[in-house]
């Protein structure tokens, strides 16, 4: 594996086991993706997809793609045993209405308000929103995976966002390749490190102030 | 019994300035014949209300890449590099809806709604311009209704009374605007006589369906993901 592949593992796989029996979970694409190859085996926990199905299953061979059955990304995918499908004002009701447990996405920056950037920059990249606004608002619990810097080698855990909002306040947990931070009414707790880092290497590598959890565990 | 028509004939009354609603979700339950129909004609200046811009080169994105759009109104356009480049230089309107509120948009001309409100979009840039309430100690935006000139769907198959059966993930936007649009063209992989569909299999009621396109062969088979 890559050294970029080995951070993206350990991102998804800290994710995975996050997740308790029977939770609903919708991952966000690219990333967040991943996290569904590090299930644990004795759970079941089933994978919303925002155009209109919960029972998500892995990517089937070639001689068995429907393309009635895609992802929210366009691609071909399969569906488990008791799944269903519906309609995409019923998704996002179920995404809105606070019916999804879990919500994992990528971001640009989050900061200690537990804001999220992730849609666009503004004149750069402007994909749109697609359903991440819904998501974020709706899901019980929101998780962002994230490499811990950007690709400059910049802080992405701010003080404060710069870039336009996707949601202002709904961020939970935090998880990159060096930290599992979670956010709270009194800002971002650190409260698991890397197994190869150091407290002093995360909090270099973060803006945003991190207090460190007296329990403080390594993943 | 609703019209069986050719696509060509389905929309010859979409001309320029028209607004379209279309079904599907990145080209997965997409009336690809109708669209090829459309793009035939040469109406321009079309309005477009759809989830996201598709590919370049099929479906919606040939009226988009072919300069027949004047504006979108989609959640997501980032697999379709010639709609960004549009948007950026001006040539084309985008508004961006956020995905679940554009469903629910279309939704509430179609039930009869003044709009809705949401939480989505609380303390972004979607709240510019738009109403904020206060429900129960709790903040939304006013989101109102988007009806269409026409609306276009997909379905596995369809009877002569215009009930629809829309297989697996291509319902997505297909339910919502059926209701939502003064003209529903329905383009079918299979049309059925009445009674040959189980009623209790209905995505979509034949009520809503003006008129009903049977798909080409070639639409009904092609591969659109990369």
């Amino acid at each position: 594996m890559t050294e970029k592949e080995i951070k993206r593992t350990r991102i998804a796989t800290r994710i995975a086991n996050e997740f308790p029996d029977g939770a609903l979970v919708n991952l966000g694409i690219g990333m967040p993706t991943m996290v569904a190859n590090f299930l644990p085996k004795d759970k079941t926990i089933l994978l919303q997809s925002e155009n209109g199905f919960i029972g998500l299953g892995p990517k089937p061979e070639e001689k068995d793609e429907d393309r009635d059955l895609v992802n929210a990304g366009g691609n071909p995918v399969t569906m488990l045993p008791g799944g269903c499908f519906f309609d995409s004002a019923l998704s996002f009701a179920i995404i809105r209405g606070r019916h999804v447990d879990y919500t994992v996405l990528g971001a640009l920056e989050v900061d200690e308000q537990g804001n999220l950037a992730n849609y666009m920059i503004p004149g750069k990249m402007v994909p749109g929103m697609g359903g991440a606004m819904d998501l974020v608002v709706g899901a019980k619990t929101v998780i962002i995976a994230m490499e811990h810097l950007n690709k400059k080698g910049q802080c992405k855990i701010l003080k404060k966002c710069a870039l336009p909002l996707t949601a202002k306040g709904e961020v939970d947990i935090i998880v990159t390749d060096m930290a599992f931070i979670r956010v709270t009414k009194k800002g971002l707790v650190l409260e698991e490190i890397a197994e190869d880092t150091t407290v002093e290497e995360v909090l270099k590598n973060t803006e945003a102030n991190l207090t460190v959890a007296g329990n403080l565990s390594r993943f | 019994m609703k019209p069986i028509k050719t696509p060509q004939e389905a929309v010859a009354n979409i001309r320029d300035n028209s607004s379209i609603m279309i079904g599907g979700f990145m080209c997965c339950g997409h009336p690809f014949s109708v669209i090829n129909a459309i793009v035939e004609t040469g109406a321009k200046n079309l309005t477009l209300i759809t989830n996201d811009a598709g590919y370049p080169d099929i479906g919606i994105g040939k009226l988009i890449c072919q300069n027949r759009t004047r504006k979108l109104i989609v959640s997501h356009i980032g697999l379709n590099p010639i709609a960004g480049n549009k948007m950026h230089s001006g040539e084309m309107e985008v508004e961006l809806v956020p995905q679940g509120t554009l469903a629910e948009r279309i939704r509430a001309k179609g039930a009869g709604l003044g709009g809705v409100l949401t939480p989505t979009g609380i303390g972004t840039e979607v709240e510019t311009g738009k109403q904020k309430i206060t429900v129960m100690e709790k903040d939304y935006l006013l989101e109102i209704p988007i009806e269409a000139d026409f609306a276009l769907l997909q379905a596995a198959v369809c009877d002569k009374y215009g009930n629809c059966f829309i297989n697996k993930s291509a319902k997505n936007f297909n339910l919502v605007m059926a209701m939502a649009a003064k003209t529903v063209i329905v383009e079918a992989d299979k049309i059925v006589e009445p009674g040959e569909l189980d009623p209790e299999h209905i995505t979509v009621p034949g009520v809503f369906i003006t008129t009903i396109v049977q798909a080409k062969k070639e639409d009904t088979v092609q591969k659109v993901w990369n």
